[in-house]
This record gives C-alpha cells, sequence and structure tokens, in this order.
C-alpha cells in the first residue's frame, strides 16, 4: 500500500458548504491579512497555509468513499458514498473512457450514505469496466440493485453496461484481494457494519466506520484491539462527542473521538485519523474537535504517541 | 482506586482518588452503587469531590453517566467538585459538564445542594 486517498468523508448525509460560510471565511482570512503586505504569489500562499481549515479549507460534505492506492494497475475503494463520484471522474480523466479498469470495493455496510454514491459511478455505465463489490451482507446486491429501481432512480441497475459481481466475504478469514490481505470484524451498528483491515508489504489499514464502540465488555474490546493490533493507520468513525455517544445517541451505531483515542493506544496504532464526521459539524468544529481530540491523546498516553488527524475531502496519507 | 465516603447532614460526599482508567472504573462503579441507591431511593444530593481524581477514562465517565441518569430518575441531584485542571479537560472534551453539574470546590456544591450540609462542612472545617 501507498497511500490513502479521502473522496467522501461525510458521515449519514452529504453536505455543502454555504454562501455565509464561504464569506465568513473570506472575511476571516482578509481580516488575519489586514497590515500585511505580500510581494509574490509564494507569500500569499504562506499566509494562506497558516490559517488552517477551518479559514483557508473545508472539511467537505461528500459521504464515504475511500481510496486504497496499492502501486497496482487495480482501484481499491472503501464504500461507495457520493465522494465515489469525484474519484470516477479522475479515474476516467486519468485513463480515458475506453480503457477498461479493475474496480476492487469493500464494503462496510449498506446504509444509504454509504451506497448513494453508485448510481453516480460513471465506470458502472462503461462496458469492459470490471466491477467488484466486496461485503459481508447477505443483502449486499438486493441493495444496489434496490436504490436504482424505479420510482428512485431513472437508470435500472440491470442497464448497467460494467461486468458487476458481488463477492461475499467471510468475516474471520483471510482474504487475497489486488495484493491486499485483507480481513473483516463485525460491527455494532443497525443492521451490522464490517470494519476491515488491509496489509501489503508490512503496512496496515484499519477501516473502522459505523460501528459503536462501547468498550463496555472487555472480551469485545479485546477483540477489536487485536483487530486493530499495530495499525500503521486506523481510519475511525469518531461521529459524535463521548456524552452524546453514551446518553441521548447511545445505540445509534456510531462512536467518539475519546473511544478511538483509547482503542488505538491499547492496541499500539500509529495514526488515528478522525473519519465520519456529523453532518451538522462545521469546519470549524471539527477543526475544534481535532484540536480536543489530539490533547486527550496527549492527557492519555502511556505509551508511544499517536499521530491524530481528522479526514477531509481529498485529504491523502501517504504509508 | 480509594473512594473515601463522608455523610455532611442530608448529602453523602464520596472521593475517589488516583487514575480512574479502564480496570479502575469497575472499582468505581462499585464503590458508588450502594452510595447511589441510598441517595437516589432518599432523594438527598450525592457530591462527588473529584479533589483526588488525577485521569478519567471513557469508562469512568460512563460510570458517572450511569450514576447519573439513576439519581435523576428519582429526582436526587448528583455533582463533582474540585475537578483537576486536566480531568476538567476531559470533561470538557468529553461534553461531559451536559451530564452532571460541576462546582469548583465541594464547599460550593454543598452551598448550592444543601444548607445543613454546608453548616456541617464549615464545622469541621473550623
Amino acid at each position: 500500500m501507498k497511500c490513502i486517498r479521502f473522496w467522501g468523508t461525510r458521515g449519514s448525509l452529504p453536505i455543502a458548504l454555504t454562501a455565509g460560510a464561504v464569506r465568513n471565511k473570506v472575511i476571516a482570512a482578509l481580516r488575519g491579512a489586514s497590515g500585511r503586505s505580500f510581494a509574490s504569489e509564494s507569500e500569499i500562499e504562506a499566509y494562506v497555509d497558516t490559517l488552517g481549515m477551518a479559514v483557508a479549507g473545508t472539511y467537505g460534505g461528500h459521504s464515504p468513499c475511500v481510496e486504497i492506492e496499492t502501486g497496482g494497475d487495480e482501484y481499491v475503494l472503501c464504500d461507495l458514498g457520493t465522494g465515489v463520484r469525484p474519484f470516477a471522474q479522475r479515474a476516467i480523466k486519468r485513463h480515458g473512457a475506453a480503457s477498461p479498469q479493475t474496480y476492487h470495493i469493500f464494503m462496510s455496510h449498506v446504509h444509504w450514505d454509504h451506497i448513494m454514491g453508485f448510481p453516480f459511478f460513471t465506470p458502472a455505465y462503461i462496458k469492459g469496466n470490471r466491477i467488484r463489490i466486496y461485503g459481508a451482507h447477505a443483502v449486499l446486491e438486493e441493495a444496489f440493485r434496490r436504490q436504482q429501481a424505479a420510482p428512485s432512480f431513472p437508470v435500472d441497475f440491470s442497464a448497467l453496461s460494467a461486468s458487476i459481481e458481488f463477492i461475499h466475504l467471510e468475516p474471520g478469514q483471510s482474504h487475497g484481494v489486488a495484493g491486499l490481505d485483507v480481513s473483516l470484524m463485525l460491527q455494532e451498528h443497525s443492521g451490522d457494519s464490517y470494519g476491515y483491515r488491509f496489509s501489503s508489504e508490512g503496512k496496515t489499514v484499519i477501516y473502522t466506520t459505523d460501528s459503536e464502540h462501547k468498550l463496555t465488555d472487555v472480551a469485545e474490546t479485546k477483540r477489536f484491539v487485536e483487530f486493530f493490533r499495530g495499525a500503521d493507520l486506523v481510519i475511525f468513525d469518531a461521529m459524535y462527542s463521548l456524552t452524546d455517544s453514551i446518553s441521548i445517541r447511545a445505540d445509534w451505531g456510531h462512536s467518539s473521538n475519546i473511544v478511538g483515542v483509547e482503542l488505538c493506544h491499547m492496541a499500539g496504532v500509529r495514526h488515528l485519523c478522525l473519519f465520519h464526521h456529523e453532518p451538522v459539524s462545521s469546519d470549524e468544529t471539527i477543526a475544534k474537535l481535532l484540536v480536543e481530540t489530539q490533547r486527550y491523546e496527549e492527557i492519555s498516553r502511556k505509551e508511544n504517541p499517536l499521530l491524530v488527524t481528522a479526514a477531509y475531502d481529498g485529504m491523502e496519507i501517504r504509508l | 482506586m480509594d473512594c473515601s465516603i463522608r455523610r455532611l447532614a442530608d448529602v453523602v460526599v464520596a472521593g475517589p482518588a488516583g487514575q480512574i482508567d479502564h480496570p479502575n472504573a469497575q472499582r468505581l462503579q462499585q464503590a458508588l452503587a450502594p452510595l447511589v441507591d441510598g441517595a437516589a431511593a432518599a432523594k438527598t444530593p450525592l457530591v462527588l469531590d473529584f479533589s483526588g481524581v488525577e485521569y478519567i477514562s471513557s469508562m469512568g465517565l460512563r460510570v458517572l453517566m450511569v450514576a447519573a441518569k439513576q439519581m435523576r430518575s428519582q429526582g436526587a441531584r448528583i455533582a463533582v467538585a474540585a475537578l483537576q485542571p486536566v480531568v476538567e479537560e476531559i470533561f470538557d472534551i468529553a461534553r461531559f459538564r451536559y451530564v452532571l453539574e460541576v462546582f469548583p470546590s465541594v464547599r460550593a456544591a454543598l452551598k448550592e445542594m444543601s444548607a445543613p450540609a454546608l453548616a456541617a462542612y464549615d464545622a469541621v472545617a473550623q
């Protein structure tokens, strides 16, 4: 594995920046520049780079889609949220529409936000492309067919021209796909979800979204710690605050930043990436969450430091 | 993990100490259970003196959440007092101030909750 590329990082529902939010960012940037002068483009860029994501960027609004760049010719993705549309645009621009490609896609589960990008996944409409969708849900294929059935969508699944296969994966077993060693694990979420462990060339990445980690069952916690053990990167559902996740949103199937840090510390993980952001969270809110999570990591650290980042649409993590 | 217990008039003041990490959270739960049962049944306040607590994990906060729910369901008050700065930070990061009343000191909590308990506290302090 060479790189992880985030195409969609928002949970539950895609969102977009409003005109008011963009205006506030511009005002904040201009306020910060007051009294400064910039002699060149590079000085402007250097200034912008000091502003942080809340002012100079955005965490984005596409629903979950994460690319694993293996270094091979075939594409590997996790989930098919709306982030898959810009992913496909890039892939087609790179190869041209007439050049057949293979796409391996691992599904955490089939809730709406994780499949809603597929009807807009252009490679599915192009003959010659090969799309292999992996998962452990018995309803995997049905979920994809149903979302494109009338009256929900104008193009039925049967009209897609690519070769599309659904492959059942067995949790607890190791599977070899596109040069990756892949295993998966059942997680607590309405209708079940599965976390994935991808390993190759001495690197390990965990993709664990839509999973409620309560840590109340010692055996269950140990199971996840072993699944995460020694990972270079854990992409973790940190949608709620700890308080929300154990009170008004208990049993809603999501976790918190605090539990993410604790599990990663227990498992000796190197890098925790907060993922599946709450759709109502502004860029300021996520930026603050990140700073707080980094601080909690410092407070609770007993051994090696854990790098903490927050995923954003377009983010790349080199492994 | 030690947990001192003081009764001041109608208020019980429990003082856990040390690190409330995952292994110690269960001990905190065991220490608090009879106090919460008694205070909830009698509808009398329970104050947690956190001046000796150096760290609290998510499991420790979950124990406090369960205690707060039980107390509230019986119409009884529960508060935490005298947080060390690091624990105060954890409360803020976890958004835990929405769960429990937080006071800067045990005296401030008693002043809010019970005049007889405050008098008893001041008498001991003198």
